[in-house]
């Protein structure tokens, strides 16, 4: 037993109050909780310890070369967990420090876990953002257009990957009029950058491409990191040629994406955006096609309608329709030529029965017929108007009213 | 009118474009009859033979890579399983 020695027995009978074990440990997790840096935080370390019983619970030890730390994660929160930890593995754990009171313990209540350094390499990958955001190479001025009609799509992806496939299967579908160009390389990996880099260099050299896919199926984030490589992203924005990014992944954090021209969310999905449609292309075809024949009927009718017109205007203006017209006018001249003459007749007529008419109201058988008679000599016929015409014995012809008599000259008296 | 190519040996898009023009041309209406037919016969061997690349169409799998003194060669590109 131990005996406390003289100058300690002033404290043991000191007046401080004694702690029950429970009130303590309800005092130093009440202490720890209302540290707001302590409940919610990355902790990072070396797994061990790992153990998973049948509550569905996970316990596990995080420790560095210094210390360890207890850690807990509660069933719920180990079902949202696409990965479990392993012994020995180097993982960053998110939580919030707390104590376990019958065991005595802090421990990290963990709510999510992730690959250690990825925090960093997060950090890492917003520098570079942010520098080549600065730099302009994601401005939207850099995009170029992507031709209408392809007739070369250079790829670049890997020779054995399912991307290549989805990509040969979109094409064959949707525009087999176009060449594939491979241009192999790998996607995942350390040199995948380099051989990124380098496929799309030879692309642009060759020159026949008019636009490229860079593509890749889905991956870890650690599997896509190489589309974050600064190399990649500055030789997708120094492409000549215009490049689509077909990478598969759900995130939006791929700097190719960003430096690319189009960004597909799939690898089928970037050879849609770089090809038009075959069934769309039909339909423009027969559209032109029956445009066409609709035109050129319209054409030939107009010709046909035109040529109408004019055939008449031509008739109108043939010689044949002149010497109609003239003979028409000719016949017009007859007939008022006859007209006028047939007048003029009549009229001729009208005046030589007045004519008649007054003659023989003037004429010598009106005087007879008031008794007068008309002599003449009958040997010549002349009128005799004077006594100097007639000797004695001259035989006389005599005219009254009604008829001719004979007689002869007497006498010859003298006035 | 400048030399015209064979149309069997258009691509697509090149026969596409003057199918449009050919159509463009006939919209614009004021031709002589002989011009127009031949038109109209050209857009009809132009609609033709896009039909036939449409339907007839191949897609062509190359592959390009650089042989051991860096030169560019192109080889047919072979897929497993397809």
């Amino acid at each position: 037993m131990l005996r406390p020695a003289m100058e300690t027995l002033a404290n043991l009978f000191s007046s401080r109050p004694v702690w029950s074990v429970g009130d303590l440990t309800r005092y130093i997790r009440q202490v720890l909780e209302s540290d707001y840096r302590l409940q919610d935080m990355w902790v990072t370390g070396e797994v061990s310890n790992v153990s998973r019983p049948s509550s569905g619970h996970l316990y596990f030890t995080l420790r560095d070369d210094n210390a360890s730390l207890r850690c807990v994660m509660w069933r719920p929160r180990v079902a949202h967990q696409t990965h479990l930890p392993q012994d020995g593995e180097m993982l960053d754990v998110l939580g919030h420090i707390s104590v376990y009171e019958a065991g005595g313990q802090y421990q990290l209540y963990a709510e999510n876990l992730r690959p250690a350094g990825e925090g960093a390499r997060f950090a890492e990958f917003l520098e570079l953002k942010a520098r080549l955001e600065a730099e302009g190479l994601f401005d939207p001025e850099r995009k170029q257009p992507l031709p209408e009609w392809p007739k070369t799509i250079g790829v670049v992806t890997s020779p054995t990957g399912a991307a290549l496939r989805d990509v040969v299967n979109v094409l064959r579908r949707r525009f087999p009029l176009v060449t594939l160009l491979l241009s192999p390389s790998k996607v995942q990996g350390d040199d995948a950058p380099a051989g990124i880099v380098n496929a799309l260099e030879t692309l642009n050299q060759d020159g026949r491409s008019d636009v490229l896919l860079l593509i890749r199926g889905g991956g870890s984030m650690e599997d896509l990191w190489t589309f974050n490589h600064e190399d990649v992203v500055r030789a997708i924005a120094h492409s000549i040629v215009p490049v689509v990014t077909g990478i598969g992944h759900e995130t939006d954090v791929i700097l190719a994406d960003f430096a690319a021209d189009v960004r597909a969310p799939t690898p089928s999905t970037a050879a849609e955006v770089a090809t038009p449609d075959r069934v769309l292309l039909r339909e423009d075809l027969a559209f032109q096609r029956s445009d066409l024949n609709q035109l050129f009927r319209e054409h030939l009718y107009q010709l046909r309608q035109s040529l109408k017109m004019w055939s008449t205007r031509l008739k109108l203006a043939s010689p044949l329709a002149h010497v109609a017209n003239k003979q028409q006018r000719l016949d017009e001249f007859t007939s008022r030529a006859r007209t006028a003459i047939l007048h003029r007749m009549a009229l001729s007529q009208a005046a030589i029965t007045s004519l008649e008419k007054t003659l023989r109201a003037v004429g010598p058988n009106a005087v007879l017929a008031r008794g007068y008679a008309v002599v003449t000599l009958a040997e010549n016929g002349q009128l005799v108007r004077s006594i100097t015409q007639v000797s004695s014995g001259d035989p006389l012809q005599i005219q009254v009213q009604d008829g001719t008599f004979n007689a002869e000259t007497r006498d010859q008296l003298n006035e | 009118m400048p030399k015209k190519k064979m149309i069997e040996k258009m691509s697509y898009e090149e026969a596409f474009k003057e199918l449009q023009s050919v159509v463009e041309k006939m919209e614009s209406g004021e031709l002589p009859l002989k011009d127009s037919l031949a038109l109209f016969e050209r857009g009809q061997a132009l609609s033709g033979r896009c039909s036939e690349l449409l339907e007839e169409a191949l897609l062509r799998l190359r592959q390009l890579t650089r042989d051991e003194s860096g030169e560019l060669v192109e080889v047919d590109l072979e897929l497993e399983d397809m």
